[in-house]
């Protein structure tokens, strides 16, 4: 579904989630669940780190030479019977959809998992134009028919729990007997293979994300744990791919290694259960297949990044480990980001896609802690790159006038040390003699975000530095 | 490098701001260890080293804090910091500031490479296994973020601890994980700040330690902080302190001893 950008709005979105005890026990979950399989994972593997510097390596090396390997991909691709399509805009992307679509007279669309597909907001324009966008991946189909966004890259109904799902399936699927048990996972499941099923046999067109495209064979690659992916490329006549152009590498021996880091850095899994390759559309000889293939390529600001300060963050290959490891990111979840991409590489990401003016507070909301960039698997400098966003928005002055002033005051005593030390001095004096008897201030002025939450303990008095000077002196007197 | 006095290196001790404003015990703890290492301590004028400015996307200011930051302390053979956050500014995000600039680049290269947290120069460098310093009883040891992953403190605080007889560690859940201070982001983002830390005082409390240890003040202040406000008795001081055997002076937000006055 589309839904609009509430970026501009992440505080007040991470109020909400704060005081959100559902969404809180299961952020709770993150810890003991991805974080600690992540690290299982790559514990058992002992190559695992030189995986990452390779991992970093083919990316580099493709985004140098991104037009070759787009070229040659685009080649592969016709070569065997498939179509390429490139689009600039978003815009762009869900108009060659549409077309495919009308030309295949689809009334009916499956989809795999695809956050391109978040991206362009497909789903709404489709509905907008008569055709019924179906999501096949468990969780895409739970957001959608609860028509909310997903709150994680990889684990879109991070934020529900089973309770949540059961009721939004008896609201939905009303055909089915009220009396049934859908309480435990395992039956959920069950009863959404069922209602899917008749659509992956009925659908026109089946529209799948891209985890990959290879330049040597023009291939697209998927990687799924519900085979719900095969099921929406291989049965419709058509099969549409939807990808952004860096997600190229140039051989399937580069994407055998790029699997090796995406399980483990996502889930924590050696490999997904199924890994899919696509290349073009059915030949005579196949059993089965799309007659059409379609792939689009979608660029969306990115050549922009390519040419500049964020190009490293277009080595992503989409596998949550950053968000899964944010504190941040833990306390309020992927809704409070207000965007299709949360977490430290949607504070990177969005604001080159939606514009710094209305993601300003994403890549601010960071302690810069640093864990993101210590678990991803292409080492991408996460915190420099939400620091570079800081830096353009200070030049631009979008960033809030009272840490602008706070700062000119700062800068102002910190670039004189006489004066800083005098009135430091001076000023340090004055609260240890306010706050000598307590040890510590439940409240200061100009202190309140602190303050409202915690204590704030009472300097010891004078500075360090006037301290280290008396005690300098009173040692060379005799 | 600058000559040494004798066999004694001379260590620049850069306190920091939050160490010279608020609680300079830390600076004199510092410097007691370091002078106990066989180094001689000197600390010139000194400010910010311009960490604030940085991550607030302000380099011009960073770049003027910077440069007189290494004006004052090229001098010294060591330039020694009781904070990871601090001296990982200087180690690892100077070279990117003055990047591409001849006059400067090599001046800060030199200077990084003599740049150490304190933890880490008296283990790596001084070749410390053991202080001097008594202490009876159990602590729990925060691992602040920049220090941890920056430059690689995590075993020697706890080498230099455990060497202490009488003194135990009590390891808590997530030790690794940000406190959630983050410099201006605790004022910024102050209530998701204060959801970071709540879990961090919880995995805290839960070790039944009653001494929190680190090596941030920025951390410290925001772990005792919230310690203070929800009540709970655990003493949080810079492990500096401990180490330098005034672990039984007023922790972080407690009062000064009357006999102190």
């Amino acid at each position: 579904m589309s839904h609009p950008i509430k970026s501009p709005q992440f505080k007040e979105n991470a109020h909400e989630a704060l005081q959100d005890a559902q969404l809180q026990k299961a952020l709770g979950k993150i810890e003991t669940g991805a974080v600690a399989r992540r690290r299982s994972a790559a514990e058992h593997l002992p190559e695992f780190e030189r995986l990452r510097d390779s991992a970093r390596d083919i990316k580099n090396h493709t985004l140098a030479h991104l037009d070759l390997y787009l070229e040659q991909y685009e080649k592969r691709v016709n070569e065997q019977g498939g179509h390429v399509h490139w689009a600039v805009t978003a815009e762009d992307m869900r108009q060659i959809v549409l077309d495919i679509c009308k030309k295949a007279n689809a009334r009916i669309v499956t989809k795999g998992k695809s956050m391109i597909g978040e991206e362009v907001a497909l789903n709404d324009f489709l509905e907008k134009n008569n055709i019924v966008p179906v999501e096949t991946d468990l969780g895409e189909y739970i957001i959608q028919i609860r028509n909310e966004a997903p709150s994680h890259i990889i684990f879109p109904v991070l934020h529900l729990n089973k309770e949540e799902i059961e009721e939004d399936f008896r609201r939905v699927h009303t055909n089915l007997p009220v009396g049934r048990n859908i309480k435990e996972p395992a039956e959920l499941l069950a009863e959404a293979r069922t209602v899917l099923r008749e659509k992956f046999l009925a659908a026109d067109v089946g529209i799948t994300g891209a985890n990959f495209l290879v330049a040597e064979t023009g291939t697209s690659l998927i990687v799924t744990n519900e085979g719900n992916g095969d099921l929406t490329q291989t049965l419709p006549k058509v099969h549409i791919v939807l990808a952004s152009i860096e997600k190229v590498v140039p051989t399937l021996e580069d994407v055998s290694q790029m699997l090796r880091v995406l399980a483990r850095s996502a889930t924590g899994q050696e490999i997904s259960i199924y890994t899919t390759f696509s290349t073009g559309p059915r030949r005579k000889e196949d059993v089965d297949g799309p007659g059409e293939y379609h792939v689009i390529l979608l660029d969306n600001g990115r050549s922009a990044m390519l040419a500049g300060q964020f190009r490293d963050m277009l080595r992503c290959i989409r596998c949550g480990a950053c968000m899964n490891h944010c504190p941040v990111y833990g306390a309020v979840g992927g809704h409070a980001y207000g965007w299709v991409y949360p977490g430290p590489m949607g504070a990177v990401l969005t604001p080159s896609l939606i514009g710094v003016d209305k993601a300003g507070h994403l890549p601010n909301a960071s302690t810069f802690c640093g864990r993101c960039e210590e678990v991803c698997p292409v080492r991408i400098p996460l915190p420099k790159m939400m620091r570079h966003w800081r830096e353009r928005e200070f030049e631009r002055h979008l960033s809030p006038a009272t840490v602008r002033s706070g700062l000119k005051v700062w800068s102002f005593f910190a670039l004189r040390p006489t004066l800083y030390g005098f009135f430091a001095g001076l000023g340090m004096n004055l609260l240890a003699s306010l706050g000598r008897t307590k040890g510590r201030f439940r409240w200061l002025p100009l202190a309140g975000g602190w303050t409202r939450y915690r204590d704030f303990p009472v300097p010891q008095g004078e500075t360090f530095q006037s301290r280290w000077k008396n005690r300098q002196r009173a040692e060379k007197k005799p | 490098m600058a000559a040494e006095t004798g066999s004694r290196p001379r260590v620049g001790l850069f306190a920091t701001c939050l160490v010279d404003l608020i609680r300079p015990s830390i600076g004199f703890a510092s410097a007691k260890l370091i002078e106990d290492s066989g180094c001689t301590v000197e600390v010139p004028l000194q400010t910010c080293c311009g960490q604030p400015a940085f991550n607030s996307g302000d380099r011009k200011t960073t770049r003027a804090m910077a440069e007189q930051m290494i004006e004052a302390f090229e001098p010294y053979d060591y330039i020694v910091v009781p904070s990871g956050s601090c001296a990982g500014m200087i180690k690892m995000h100077y070279p990117e500031l003055f990047a591409g600039d001849p006059a400067w680049m090599p001046r800060v290269e030199a200077l990084c490479r003599r740049v150490f947290e304190l933890m880490s120069f008296l283990v790596d460098v001084r070749k410390l296994d053991r202080v001097n310093a008594i202490y009876e009883g159990t602590v729990t040891y925060h691992d602040s973020c920049s220090g941890l992953r920056e430059l690689g403190v995590k075993a020697q605080p706890r080498k230099l601890l455990s060497g202490i007889t009488g003194l135990n560690i009590a390891e808590m859940k997530d030790s690794d994980v940000c406190c959630g201070f983050g410099g201006t982001f605790c004022v910024k983002y102050a209530e998701i700040s204060n959801a970071i830390v709540e879990k961090k005082v919880e995995n805290i409390a839960a070790t039944g330690a009653p001494t929190l240890l680190a090596g941030d003040l920025g951390c410290l202040m925001n772990m005792a902080g919230k310690l203070q406000r929800l009540q709970k008795p655990v003493a949080v001081r810079h492990v500096a302190e401990l180490l330098a055997g005034m672990g039984n002076e007023p922790a972080i937000g407690e009062p000064a001893k009357a006999s102190s006055k």
